[in-house]
Formats: C-alpha cells, structure tokens, sequence
C-alpha cells in the first residue's frame, strides 16, 4: 500500500511541474484584450452580467465589422472570483499574451486596480478603470497609464448632491437636510466621504457617515441608527450581498424607497431582486442609460445570438451592468480605433493603445454609429483630465426594470477637481513620481 | 541505497547533534538552495515569479511561523492575517516616516511590532485552549483589520486607504516598487525564507522548541516539571507574530505592491495558512514549506490544467470544478497521511534507505 | 474627561432617555442572535456528537438552500422541495460519513476541522455547479410585513424566524435528552471507543447528527435567504455564529441559544451607542471580543462541559 501511495503522490507532484511549464503559440494580425471575471464566488451575481457585457461586444465587433479596422479581437477570461491574489495571478498570465500582448486591462475590481497601477508603466498595459478605482487617478499628469472616465466616485457624490438638491428644489434648500451615506467599510466604500464632507461644509446639510461592515448580511444596527435618524435621504456605496440586504431592510422599516439612492455599484438587477416588492422605486446613480432598446443590443440579438433574444436576455442583455461593460468595452475598442489612426492598421501595443486613450473622442456623432445614442453623453479624453467629470443619471427600480427618472445632472467640478489634484500630487511624493508636463 | 547512512560516523557529539546528520540530506539541501537561488531566477518567467514563487515565499514565511506556534507550541490561531497586516501596515509607516531607512531593517522592526501585538493578543491562550482559542485569535483578526481600515494614520491619510508600497533601493538594488524587477524580490524574499528557517530549524531544536513541545503535549505535565506556561506560551505567539509580520511585510513590499485590509483576510491568508501547516505537517518546518507549497501550487496548477490537456471550457465550470478537486484532494491527503506531507517524506525516505532492493 | 464622559456616561444617557428606541434595538438585537443561534445550532450538533468542529457548515446552509430555491425555480411546489432538500441533504450526510469520516476515525480533532475545510471547497463548487452563481430569491410564503408596536417597529418574517428557531432548539433538546438515539449520541460525544464497545453503532449516530446538522442548515439557509436572497455570501454567515458558539459553549444547544442572544443584544448596543465613537462598523469584532471576555470568566463558554484535565 505505501509504496503506491508514494508513487501517486510523486506522480501527482511531476504533473504539476510539467503543467506549469506549458507554452503557447501567438497568431499575427489580432489585437488581445484579457478578461478578469468573477463568474463564481460572492461577487458572482455582478461578475456574471459584466463578464458577459465585455464578450458580447468584443463579439459583436468582430462579427459585425469583422474586427477593428479589419484586426480581430481576441480575448480570454480568466477567473479572479474578484479575488486580489487571484486577479494579479490571472493579470501575469495573460499580460503578454497576443502579438502586442495585453491592449489595455479593465480590471472591475478596485483591489485588483490599485495592484496594477503602479505596475501599468513598467508593463505598458494602460488601466481603464471605468468608474471605480483610484480616484485620484484623474490626473493624466501623475497617473499618465491610468484612466477612470467617464466619472469617478467623487464626482458621483457631487452628482447625488445635485441631485437632491434639484429634488429639494435647490442647492440652498439643503441647509439643514439630513443626509446619510451607508458605506462598505472597505478603502471601496469610503472613497465617497470626502467629497460628502466638504460639500456638507459649503451647502449645510447634516452629513452621517454609517459603515457596514464586511461582508454586511447583517445591517440591522444600521438600519435601527437610520430609524432614529430618519434621514430626508440615504445615499448607498455597497457591493456584493450588502445591497441586498440593505434594499430589504430599508423596505423593512418603510423608508421611502425613492429617497433612496445607491451609487452605481448598488443598483443592478441583482441588488433588487431578493428584496421583490420592497425594492420599488429604489434609485440609483449611473452613468449610462438602462433598458435593452438601443439599437446596439438589437445588434448584439443579431450578430452575437443569430436573432435568439431569449438567449441574449439569458445572458443579462439590457441589465444595468451589462449596459455598463458594454459601454467600457466600447471605450476600449475605440481608444484603439483611435490609436490605429496614427499608427496604422495593425495589433496596437499597449504604449499605443494608451494615446489612444488620452486621445479618445467619442462625439455624440460617433455614438449614434454605434448604437449608442443618448445611451450616454460624448466623452473627450485629454493628457490632464483622465477622467472628464461626466454627468451621471439617477435611474430607478419598477419592480421589473431599471428606469432612468432624471436628466443628466452635471458633477460640482470646481470642488472635486482640486481634491483630485491634492490628492495626486499626495501620491507623486509619497511614490517619487515626477508628474509629467501635459503642455 | 540512496538514503544509507550506513558508514557515516560521527566522532563528536557536536557532529552528532548537527541540523542535518546525513551526508544525503545535506546534498539533498544543497541542491535545492543552489537551484533557488542559481537556476530559478534565470530560467523562471515573469508570470513564474509574480504569480507562483514570490507568494509561495510569502505564505512560506507565514507559514513557519504559524507552525511553530500551532505545531510546536500547540496554540491554535486564526489569526495570522491579522499578524501579516501589522507587519505590512508597520513597515509602511516606518518607510514612509524615515525614507532612509533600510527596508530590511525595516521588515525586521515590522516583525517586532508584530511580535508585540501578537503578545498582547497571546494573553487570553493561558485561560483558553484549543477551538475557543482558535475563535477567540479572530477577534484578533477582526479587530486589527477593523482598525487598519479605521484609523486614517495608519494608511498616511491618503483619501483611498491604501498602502503601496515605496520604491526603495537596497546597496543600489531597487526592491521594492514597480521598478524593483521580479528576480530581485524574489531573491530577497529567498534569503529572508532561508535564513529565518534555519532561524526556526535551530530554535526549535533548542530548549525554547523543546519547551513548547513540552506545553503543547500536555500543558500541566510541563508545568509540573518546571515550564513556566506563562513565559513559554507568550513566547510563542511573540515570535511566531514576528514571522507572520516579516511575512506581511513581505507581501505588501516584494509581492503585492499595494493593498488594503483585504489582502490580510481571514478567508484568503490566515485559513489557507492554517490549511499549509495542518496539510504540510505540524511540527515540521519542511512541513511549512510542503504545505505552502501544496495549497499555492495546485490551484495554479489546477487552473492551468485544462488547457494543458488541449480542452477548453466555461471559466466558471473550470473554477468550480478546480474548486470541487482541490477541496477532494485535500481530504484525500488528509485521508492518506493525516500526519502531513512532512510524514509522507518521512516514509519515503525509509522506503529509499533500502530500494532498490527488497527487504 | 470629555472622551470618558462620551464613552462612559453619554451612552447610558442616551438610553435612559430615550427608553422606546432602547427597547427596539435591545428586541432587535434578540431577534437577530436568534438568526445567528440558528446557523450555531448545526456547529453544535456536529461537535457534540463527532467532536468535530465542521467548518463546512456554512456552506451547508448555502448548498442546502441552493437546492431549495434551485428546486423551486424548476417548478416545484415549496412542500416538495423542502422534502427533497431534506431527502438531499441525508444523502450528503450518507456521502460524508462514507467518505470522509470513516477513513478518519480517531484522528486529532484538528485533522477532522482540516477535513471539514476541504469539504468547504468541495461543496462551494459543487453547489454552484450544480446551481449557477446568481442570487436566487427565495420566497417560501413567509410573512413580511413590519408593524409597531407601541412605538416599536417589528417584522412579521423576524419574529417567524425567532418562534422557528425556538421551536427547533426544543425539539433539539428532547431529542438528545429523551430519545434512545440522543443518549447514544451524547455517548458517543464523551468517547468514541466506549460509545462503540458498549455496542452504540458510531456509523448511524454519525449519519443522524449530519443529517440533523444539515437540516438545521436547510432552515437557516430559508431564513437568512430571504433576507439577501441565495448567493455565495451565504456561507459567510458562519463567521457570525463563531463568536456566538465559543460564548455558548460548543456542546450545549441551550448555550447556543443564550451566546446568541447575548451577541445580538451586546452587538447592536455597542455598535448603536458605542460605535459612532469610534467610527462605526465595530460589530465583527465587538462580538469576538465580547465573546473573549466570557471566556477568560469560563474557559470552555457558558454552557459547555467542563474542561477536566488530568495529567
């Protein structure tokens, strides 16, 4: 019996080594974009619908327009379970993989971001974190490889602010309104606080911070304080299974759903279908239309699912963070469409693909040839400005679908930029990092 | 026949009491440090090195020192990813605080701090044993990664709450940082491994490890004969903290390069820590690296595996199925050798004194 | 003296003035540690009877109601899949003891809690393959409604909960102090060679208490799915029981009750009064360290068995 067991064992051992050892051949002619997903583990119900986003676009293009100007897009998942450790390891694998290695990496995990930030130059694998990430990461100057527009969460937060104001009929009705912001208590969910205090400073209202801690499927003490409090409104930066905790324990002690906003982590599909009916008229922020009745996703019926639009809803089609990647894969092919306007048709290095990013465009012209008109509003990259400041929208649950209820509602720039740039400027020092001359 | 130590006297008691006895062990030994240090750095790609040796270092270190206090001292804790955000958060504030500092010196004060938490977190093991300990060192965990998260001091008050790690140079090297390249993390991380093993190997050897061994056996039985329990059990959590800090700082500096308090969390560093030494083998500092070798490599491997054998699947299958075999194959070993890799070791080092030939 | 007065005078004022909002939170902090009692009771059933400590109970509660609502979802009526998910979660406790405990009798309890982690893996793959990653909503009828009571909010579905688990521990009670098979399986606890030399059979024992154990998972994946529907994050509700089963003790099912209270009544006090102090969210941790504190008083939780050590 021993010796077999041994024998098994080293087996075992040999195999892994060998694996491990394993090379791959590269094709010419295609550009390699790399999928972090989390289709499994906790963050799953987010990971599934974003994974599927990304797919489905890159997809559609290759199918469509038969590649970007004619090069294929190739892409390969690799599960992180939203994982730090996981998401570097999958971030090495296939950082050079393709002709020109990875075009550009959408990380969809804050902790994974902040792992590549610093590692995104010495790579030469330009970051679109797309709404999350570092904020800080606005500053072209300091951040060149890092990109975050359309809008931050610090501009988020202005938006909320607007928002509401806009609802209270305005910026000085806010004078002594109560605001409650219940945050993650992770580096994630604090990221809104600063911004929610300076502008309580400058317009009145009485701001209360209110952390959950992780994984947060027990708010009850929350949700008691929000009871005594009775806040005029709660603004939510969660992620994961506290959303839908939160939307039920709102509806559980009858808040007004519709003086209740997430941030545009905390409203997808999945945050508010456990909660059924409580969930009606939650709202929340984002910065892209909802719905499936753009003409791209009547592409992607077309081309990705041969007409099947079952199938296409089976795979998330029109859900919140669908729509989402959907837009960020956007991005990314046309910072490379741009990048192929000056270096030619063909596989883009990263270093490429990122003026392609600091040079990107999107009119509204462009997005209408898209399929994306009006699904979210034109965007101009420049060396400085990594993240444009964009408006964001407030969308709101029917018990069916997400709505959009509101116009765009500007982000309060003249706040957020300065603590932006502070805190850049904070990082270039501690980091030694000399911020580059934009011109 | 490879493991015959038949022929090899030892004239002195201090040949007698040597680490390694066997000529063959210390070849074996030999070879493996001149592999880690000579071939790998040059034949190891990036990816190898990122993502598979330097945090198999890390979780070696951490490793070692949850070992000696589990499998040496007989304290069981959960704690260690509490321990490994002191130490990082530590030495973070100790490079960005003195920008001159050495940053060895500077894992190897973290180490300290570590080691002081980590005795105030040991008091309640002189009232409390076995499980109700293991639940009470989380509140250890809990806590410090509460506070981390908390206290702005702690992450320089940047407005993310983050730490990354600094570019620093060692005798013009860069270590850290971006800059820092693989190789030379990754060899530095080696020679901290290397040598507080051997650090380890000696100590428990030694009347210290001895005297854990004693507590771990039987706590009263060692006091009767003359242990202090108090002393010796604080002991242990003091320097297994101070491993489990270096190891921490090790992860933040030479791997990571940036992190929150998430990267010290208990389902993803202080149980899979555990799962090393309980699967490598308690009281056994190869054990540790058995361990950390098993629980780093074969998801890598598992990951790796279907492409390997030219098929190709759904990624989320693939993860709940490499999920599904890697929690089989840990009961599966547990089932053939409860006692841990280092046991199975063991037992084909018997088996190789003899073979070829049969008995 | 102004940081001693807020954290030493200022919270106790604050309930004493406001005596309505103190009994809401102290109700529902009693409603909550019932929640938690309900995930520590399966901790406790397994411990008592094979002196493991089942790590894998979390995940049970996620894999049983994984199948609960996956059944549902194909149509199902909530009668029958709560009877198969019953029938499959026996199945599992068949495959464990099969597979798992046998080869690992008589090993040291820390190769049995190893072993229960790799059937943590195990089952977290195996569930969501069976199942798929998405939150599920789970609706199996129970009431939801919120209503006051003298100025006191409460819930239908919170009370639901509490009044089941109430009814489970009694049942738990009997069946292990008047039932033939709970004395065996109290046998079997104290020794396993004993238990088996005076002819008590450890293999059923060993069934009947996963099979329990899985059950009790069942009814605490019910109530807690409907709070946040059926996701991964659902096996992370064992770490809320753990503070709660080492202040109970981890063979008594009373003290799993009692520690539960005592958490949820100690947790929502201090996070509710002492908590802004300190910038909130201390509720993980408040309840391990308060848990500790028990426990330097009486090392082996309030009602477990006394620790007896001989040399």
């Amino acid at each position: 019996m021993k010796p077999s067991r041994l024998a098994v064992f080293g087996l075992g051992a040999l195999t892994v080594f060998a694996g491990l050892f394993a090379t791959q051949a590269v094709a010419q002619n295609e550009q390699f974009i790399p999928m972090l997903v989390y289709r499994t583990g906790p963050y799953a119900p987010s990971g599934i619908p974003v994974a599927n986003g990304f797919r489905d676009y890159y997809t559609l293009i290759n199918e469509r327009d038969g590649g970007i100007n004619g090069v294929k897009i190739t892409f390969e998942e690799c599960e992180t379970q939203y994982n730090t450790k996981l998401g570097v390891e999958c971030y090495e694998k296939l950082k050079n993989k393709g002709p020109t290695g990875a075009s550009l990496v959408n990380p969809y995990s804050t902790g994974i971001t902040y792992q590549l930030i610093p590692k995104a130059p010495v790579d030469q694998v330009p970051i679109l974190s797309m709404g999350y990430g570092r904020t800080a990461a606005a500053d072209g100057r300091v951040f060149p490889w890092v990109f975050n527009f359309p809008t931050t969460y610090w501009s988020q937060a202005s938006g909320f602010i607007n928002y509401v104001a806009k609802q209270e009929g305005g910026l000085d009705k806010l004078k002594g309104k109560k605001i409650v912001h219940v945050h993650h208590n992770s580096a994630y969910g604090k990221e809104a606080n600063p911004t929610l205090e300076v502008l309580a400073e400058k317009y009145g209202y009485n701001l209360t911070l209110l952390a959950v801690d992780h994984p947060g499927q027990e708010q009850k003490s929350t949700w008691l304080q929000i009871r005594r409090l009775r806040p005029d409104w709660i603004f939510m930066s969660g992620w994961g299974v506290m959303n839908q905790v939160a939307v039920k324990e709102a509806a559980a002690i009858n808040y007004p759903m519709d003086h209740f906003v997430g941030n545009w982590w905390s409203g997808s599909d999945a945050d508010v279908i456990p909660a059924g009916d409580g969930a009606v008229g939650y709202k929340s922020t984002s910065f892209h239309g909802a719905g499936a009745n753009w003409q791209v996703h009547r592409d992607i019926i077309n081309y990705v699912y041969g007409g099947d639009e079952a199938k296409a809803k089976a795979n998330n089609l029109g859900e919140v963070l669908y729509n989402r990647t959907l837009v960020n894969a956007m991005f990314g092919v046309e910072a490379i469409r741009t990048a192929m306007e000056k270096y030619g048709n063909k596989s883009m290095t990263g270093e490429q693909v990122r003026w392609g990013l600091e040079n990107l465009n999107v009119t509204k012209r462009r997005l209408k040839k898209l399929g994306m008109k009006d699904m979210l509003r034109p965007v101009k990259v420049s060396c400085v400005d990594h993240e444009t400041g964009g408006p964001v929208i407030i969308q709101q649950w029917d018990g069916k679908q997400w709505k959009m209820v509101s116009d765009w509602i500007p982000t309060i720039r003249d706040v957020v930029r300065p603590m932006i740039e502070k805190a850049a400027a904070d990082y270039a020092m501690e980091n030694k990092i000399e911020p580059r001359d934009c011109g | 026949m490879l493991y015959r130590e038949a022929g090899q006297f030892k004239a002195t008691y201090v040949a007698d009491q040597a680490m390694l006895p066997i000529v063959q062990d210390r070849w074996f030994i030999a070879a493996v440090l001149g592999l880690a240090y000579v071939v790998v750095p040059f034949v190891a790609s990036e990816y190898w090195l990122q993502a598979v040796l330097i945090p198999f270092l890390v979780f070696c270190m951490a490793a070692i020192g949850l070992n000696l206090l589990t499998g040496y001292a007989g304290q069981l804790s959960l704690g260690t990813g509490g321990f490994m955000a002191v130490g990082a958060y530590s030495t973070y504030k100790l490079v960005t605080m003195f920008p001159e500092m050495n940053v060895i010196v500077a894992f190897l004060l973290s180490g300290m701090i570590a080691a002081g938490v980590g005795l105030i977190f040991g008091i309640p093991s002189l009232r409390i044993k076995g499980f109700y300990l293991a639940v009470a060192t989380l509140a250890a965990q809990f806590f410090l990664s509460w506070m981390f998260n908390k206290v702005p001091w702690f992450y320089n008050y940047n407005p993310s709450g983050t730490i990354t790690a600094p570019p620093r140079t060692f005798a013009t090297l860069m270590v850290t940082g971006p800059e820092a390249t693989a190789e030379t993390r990754y060899l530095i991380a080696l020679i901290l491994v290397t040598v507080f093993a051997l650090a380890a190997k000696n100590l428990v050897r030694g009347r210290i490890g001895r005297s854990w061994m004693a507590i771990r056996d039987m706590d009263i039985a060692a006091e009767i004969i003359g242990i202090r329990p108090f002393q010796t059990k604080l002991l242990a959590f003091a320097i297994s903290s101070f491993y489990c800090g270096v190891a921490g700082a090790m992860s933040l500096f030479l791997w990571l390069g940036s992190a929150e308090t998430e990267a010290f969390d208990l389902l993803t560093v202080s149980f899979p820590v555990l799962f090393m030494v309980i699967i490598g083998g308690l009281g056994s500092i190869l054990g540790s690296f058995l361990g950390a070798a098993f629980i780093t490599l074969v998801p890598v491997f598992l990951t790796n595996a279907p492409q390997l054998f030219g098929f190709t699947m759904a990624t989320d299958l693939q993860k709940h199925l490499e999920v599904m075999i890697f929690g089989g194959l840990i009961i599966y070993f547990l089932i053939v050798e409860p006692q841990g890799f280092a046991r199975l070791w063991q037992i084909a080092k018997e088996k190789l004194r003899r073979w070829p030939f049969p008995y | 003296m102004d940081i001693l007065y807020s954290f030493l005078v200022a919270p106790f004022v604050d309930m004493w003035g406001y005596p309505v909002f103190f009994a809401e939170v102290v109700i529902n902090g009693l409603l909550t540690g019932v929640m938690y009692s309900l995930v520590a009771l399966g901790f406790v059933l397994i411990f008592k009877a094979s002196g493991v400590f089942n790590f894998a109970q979390g995940v049970m509660v996620l894999f049983a109601a994984l199948t609960l609502v996956g059944l549902m979802e194909h149509g199902v009526p909530v009668w029958l899949a709560l009877a198969l998910t019953m029938v499959v979660m026996v199945a599992l406790a068949f495959a464990i003891e099969r597979l798992m405990l046998r080869p690992l009798v008589n090993q040291p309890h820390i190769i049995l809690f190893m072993a229960t982690i790799g059937l943590t893996f195990f089952l977290e793959g195996f569930g969501e393959l069976l199942w798929g990653s998405n939150v599920k909503k789970l609706d199996v009828g129970i009431p939801n409604e919120s209503f006051e009571v003298g100025g006191i909010l409460l819930n239908q579905f919170d009370l639901f909960a509490a009044v089941t688990a109430a009814a489970l521990v009694g049942v738990l009670v009997v069946f292990f102090h008047k039932t033939a098979i709970g004395r065996a399986l109290r046998a079997v606890a104290d020794d396993h060679q004993a238990a088996l030399s005076v002819g008590i059979p450890l293999k059923t024992i060993w069934v009947v208490v996963w099979s329990v154990a899985g059950i009790v998972a069942m009814v605490a994946g019910i109530m807690w799915g409907a709070k946040s529907g059926v996701q991964f994050s659902l096996s992370l509700i064992a770490l809320k029981a753990l503070p709660v089963l080492i202040l109970g003790g981890f063979t008594s099912v009373p003290g799993a009750i009692i520690g539960g209270l005592i958490i949820g009544v100690g947790e929502k006090i201090g996070e509710i009064y002492w908590g802004p102090l300190v910038g909130g969210a201390i509720e993980n941790w408040f309840a391990y360290v308060l848990a500790l504190v028990f426990l330097l008083f009486r090392p082996q939780g309030l009602f477990g068995e006394r620790i007896i050590e001989r040399v």
